[in-house]
């Protein structure tokens, strides 16, 4: 099992995600202007500022050379996890629903939170606890997620909500407490918490893992076996 | 030609930096104030302005949380980076 | 290299210059200087480049260690953390620019120190800043600063990736017409990768990366703008620096894997003075001299002056050296970081830095003149008067029961919970980071091979009011204590000293006495100073600012996993007060909230006891038998057992010993340790962990909530 992440200019959390994700498999950097995917079995979009967050949140870094691999690899059914400023891409490449807005404090924000895994039967969180909690910190200033209200109701219909900011744990003001989504097709996830951040003993939680172990347990089963 | 780009929160999206000065303006004495709403002005020259709106849906605005308009500027002289 | 004498005359008075320095540089070149030279020699000549009132008292500081690598002169300094690894680390103010723009004064001031680091090869791997403002509850101007510069602090260090793991601030009034933003930097290297800034090899290249430059931080020096401009063209000379952390991002990546593909002789950034600084700085330290031409740096506006080139404080710079052979390879690196890359110039043989523009030398100064000439003054010291700075506003009358004051305390600015401020920053990314801001007393970040290293920043600059000498001492102290809290050995510091104006002979008293406090306290515990930064003339009509000596402390801890925490852990664990503690009321948080001015006696230091107890906290943090361990501060006993219940979530019953003042204070000496009974035997065991409130005997019964919501609600109304 490969995991590939990718790394554009501002990158901050691609260390981060390759380390984490080296936990559970092997883990190489996809370079932004490179025109492959270097065979990886799993796609890793990561947090930090792609271009600086200059003109909207991943909104340039979804026109970097690699994303193209990268919407095809999704559209070929390849599992693409997006971690914040990865969410972000995703959203503004139109590979996931919804959009990320500015946190309602208007402020950056840094917090352990709680996480409700909504559904546990996913590529992403089969291997947690099902209708478990995760602890896994957030960290960012734009992190709101919006959808039009009835693009909400089909997503909760559909299953595509996996993640919600338990009560009283959401710091964004996102609706409906949604802390991550999937696409329709279950094959590409965006979540704001940081689960890199969480998979560590010494740093207080490990609760991340489990996204890291599913995307794992997912790929091993169906597309390695 | 000098094109302005304006961009604004979408109608009814909520947009806590419009109320953020909404609030802010009355605390100041200026009272009266209504429907605050803050975006983002874009300037640029362009050789084509027939492909602005493209530019406005494909990259400098997000759609679904954003509307945009595009206005003809005065042209400047000098440019600065 | 035209110049019209008979305005210069003025004008290097307008450029800050004395008569006499003026006369001095007159004798030195032979000449009068041309335009461009006498804004290089304004600049490398001022109180901010050539610490004319500080040079020589710095000289006190003990700089030897055993595990010192770079020492003061260098960017940063750095110090051996085992494992063929080093960690650089610096301090710097940026306090003028924030009191103009806060936002991009602390943003710049954060990508500034950064820049320092990793001109010595090191990766940026953590961010501390020290903040002083006014009065926030009698201020709104206070809490515009404070709100702008702690979200220019998190803008710059958020987006560059660099963590920001700890800090302290504080509200005093004699900081309201002069804030302080001073933000520290730890960067982590190999031993090989460290690189010094001196340029070397006659015919090596020199090659400017990054931004772009503009009309940036120009400030006094556009006296010597040309009459041609004309009116309003003021406008183009912005005084506020902005900063662009996307950009530093690229150019520290881009730098590290130049340093790594061994592609540079040297590196050094640009900061204050600009390229003029950087190249003379680069030259004196090489012992060789440099041609610049002005025409191959790529500008923001093409009509730029050479003296608005060389002494332009664009950011998001560096220069570096590097031998012929080796520019290509340079050039295709910065090309794939999207880094601007353009050589400028040349080391030559000698001692002059020369400057061309359009085929013309507009300067040719020797590089001696410039970074050693600089005179050095001698401080006329007498000592400060007692009623230099006033009483503040009582917020206690004195009738108030103990619990009363505790609850007081712990919701006063400078004790409450800084949670809404480190809220604001990134403390995690780059995973290193095992103790977060609250969770201990000093910052933890663990190394690859399991060990960790441990920093923290101090500074209360009341205490310094008091007594300069023994406050500044205290601080030391402090830093070494809450080292300690954490299991680390200290291994170096650095400084900054933040003081009002020092020609004032009070002024210049409290620059002495601090600075031999510093010394002392130093020798005493054997922690060598690595570098440090100075920022004088923060003085108001009303009077200075309390001397503010800020320290910033490295050290090492052999197990991460056995780093230390600062609250109760375990019902039934005993608690115990460690250390030579015998605290005083002057210049404490409750003497402030009384409304007295910061004068008295602060208590004695026996600096051979303190090391004692610090090496000993050290060791049972390290093997376990502490469970918890806090420094006793601000607030004293009272504050440091309602600190260590609301960190642990659990409450604690204590007596304390007969005679101790619960809120005197004596920073740095003692502190309150929880674990095992039979692991805290030979200390002095005053109480026992559990429940859910705080009980001191005779004194006060608190619940935890209680507490921790005295704690919460100071700070979250303001930020």
């Amino acid at each position: 099992m490969r995991f590939g992440i990718v790394r554009f200019p501002g990158s901050c959390d691609e260390v981060d995600a390759l380390a984490a994700a080296s936990r559970v498999g092997d883990a190489v950097l996809l370079w932004h202007a490179d025109h492959d995917l270097q065979g990886v079995d799993a796609v890793i979009v990561p947090g930090g500022f792609s271009y600086g967050d200059y003109l909207r949140a991943g909104a340039i870094a979804r026109f970097a050379p690699v994303m193209a691999q990268v919407e095809e690899f999704a559209r070929d059914g390849g599992l693409v996890l997006g971690i914040c400023n990865g969410f972000q891409v995703l959203c503004e490449a139109g590979l996931l629903p919804g959009a990320l807005l500015v946190n309602l404090s208007l402020k950056f924000v840094f917090r352990q939170v709680e996480l409700e895994v909504v559904r546990g039967d996913t590529a992403f969180t089969n291997a947690g606890p099902s209708e478990g909690r995760l602890s896994i910190p957030v960290k960012h200033t734009t992190g709101r997620f919006y959808a039009p209200e009835a693009e909400l109701d089909r997503l909760e219909a559909a299953g595509q909500v996996l993640l919600r900011y338990a009560p009283g744990h959401n710091p964004n003001g996102s609706l409906r407490d949604i802390a991550g989504v999937c696409n329709e097709a279950g094959n590409v996830f965006g979540l704001m918490p940081h689960p890199e951040h969480a998979v560590d003993p010494l740093g207080g939680s490990v609760d991340g893992l489990t996204i890291f172990e599913s995307m794992r347990a997912h790929v091993e089963q169906h597309v390695l076996a | 030609m000098r094109a302005r780009v304006l961009v604004r929160p979408k109608a009814g999206i909520l947009d806590p930096q419009g109320q953020a000065v909404e609030r802010a303006l009355p605390a100041l004495g200026f009272a009266g104030v209504r429907n605050v709403h803050v975006g983002r002005l874009i300037e640029l020259d362009v050789d084509d302005p027939a492909r602005l709106p493209e530019m406005c849906d494909r990259l400098l605005t997000n759609p679904l949380i954003e509307d945009w308009e595009i206005e003809e500027a005065p042209e400047v002289a000098e440019t600065t980076r | 290299m035209s110049s019209s004498t008979s305005s210069l005359d003025a004008r290097h008075r307008q450029l800050g210059l004395t008569d006499d320095e003026y006369a001095r540089i007159l004798d030195r070149l032979g000449r009068p200087p041309g335009d461009v030279e006498l804004a290089m020699l304004s600049l490398m000549w001022s109180e901010h480049c050539g610490y004319k009132h500080s040079r020589r008292l710095l000289r006190r500081l003990p700089t030897e260690g055993p595990h010192l690598l770079l020492g003061p002169g260098e960017n940063a300094g750095a110090v051996d953390v085992g494992g063929g690894l080093a960690v650089a680390f610096k301090v710097e103010s940026h306090n003028h620019p924030s009191a103009v723009e806060p936002f991009q004064g602390a943003a710049t001031g954060v990508g500034g120190i950064l820049r320092d680091v990793f001109a010595v090869g090191a990766r940026p791997i953590a961010v501390l800043d020290s903040l002083r403002f006014g009065e926030p509850a009698a201020s709104s101007r206070s809490r515009y600063l404070l709100e702008r510069a702690v979200a220019g602090i998190g803008f710059y260090g958020n987006s560059i990736g660099v963590p920001t793991v700890g800090g302290e601030i504080y509200f005093e009034s004699s900081y309201e017409a002069n804030c302080l933003i001073n933000a520290m930097c730890l960067g982590l290297a190999p031993h090989e990768r460290l690189i010094r800034s001196a340029a070397a090899g006659v015919g090596n290249v020199v090659v400017l990366l990054g931004a772009l430059t503009g009309r940036d931080g120009i400030g006094g020096a556009s006296v010597l703008a040309s009459a041609e401009l004309g009116e309003g063209d003021e406008a183009k000379r912005p005084s506020v620096q902005i900063g662009d952390p996307f950009t530093e991002k690229k150019l520290l990546e881009c730098c590290l894997e130049l340093l790594d593909r061994e592609l540079l002789v040297s590196l050094q950034d640009l900061g204050a003075a600009g390229l003029t600084s950087a190249a003379s700085e680069m030259a004196a330290r090489g012992g060789v001299g440099l041609t610049l031409d002005l025409c191959q740096i790529p500008l923001r506006e093409a009509d730029m002056e050479p003296f608005e080139i060389m002494v332009s404080e664009s950011q998001e710079r560096m220069l570096c050296v590097a031998r012929p052979e080796c520019v290509g390879e340079l050039l295709a690196v910065c090309e794939r970081w999207e880094v601007l890359a353009t050589t400028i110039g040349c080391v030559t043989q000698g001692d002059t830095l020369q400057v061309l523009h359009r085929g013309n030398a507009v300067a040719e100064l020797p590089v001696s003149v410039l970074v050693d000439d600089c005179p050095l003054y001698d401080l006329e010291p007498a000592p400060a008067p007692s009623d230099l700075y006033g009483s503040p506003v009582a917020v206690l009358g004195g009738s108030e029961s103990p619990a009363e004051v505790l609850l007081a305390l712990l919701r006063s600015p400078n004790l409450a919970s800084r949670r809404p401020v480190f809220e604001q920053y990134d403390p995690v990314v780059q995973s290193r980071t095992i103790r977060r801001p609250d969770e201990a007393d000093a910052a933890v970040l663990m190394l690859p091979d399991g060990s960790a290293i441990a920093v923290s920043i101090d500074g209360n600059g009341r205490r310094v009011a008091v007594d300069p000498r023994r406050g500044a001492a205290e601080a030391v102290y402090e830093c070494s204590a809450n080292l300690a809290c954490v299991g680390a050995e200290p291994l170096g510091l650095t400084n900054c000293l933040n003081f009002g104006n020092p020609e004032k002979p009070h002024v210049a008293w409290q620059l002495i006495e601090a600075v031999e406090g510093l010394s002392e306290a130093c020798e005493a515990l054997g922690i060598p100073v690595v570098g440090g930064n100075v920022s004088l003339y923060n003085e108001a009509p009303s009077g200075p600012i309390f001397p503010t000596p800020v320290v910033g402390m490295v050290g090492k801890l052999p197990h991460a996993s056995r780093a230390g925490r600062l609250g109760f852990a375990c019902d039934g664990d005993a608690i115990a007060l460690v250390g030579p503690f015998d605290p005083a009321a002057a210049g404490s948080e409750l003497s402030k909230l009384r409304g007295e001015a910061p004068v008295g006696d602060l208590p004695d230091a026996d600096a051979r006891a303190i090391r004692v107890v610090h090496e000993a906290v050290r060791a049972r943090v390290r093997s376990g038998a502490f469970r918890s361990a806090h420094d006793i501060a601000e607030g004293g006993v009272a504050v440091a057992l309602a600190e260590c219940a609301v960190a642990g979530g659990i409450g604690a019953s204590v007596r304390l010993p007969g005679g101790l003042d619960p809120f005197g204070e004596a920073p740095g000496r003692g502190f309150i340790v929880s674990g095992p009974r039979e692991a805290l035997a030979g200390f002095v065991v005053i109480g026992t962990v559990g429940g859910d409130s705080l009980t001191i005997d005779g004194l006060l019964e608190l619940g935890v909530s209680e507490l921790r919501a005295a704690r919460d609600g100071g700070l979250a109304e303001w930020v």
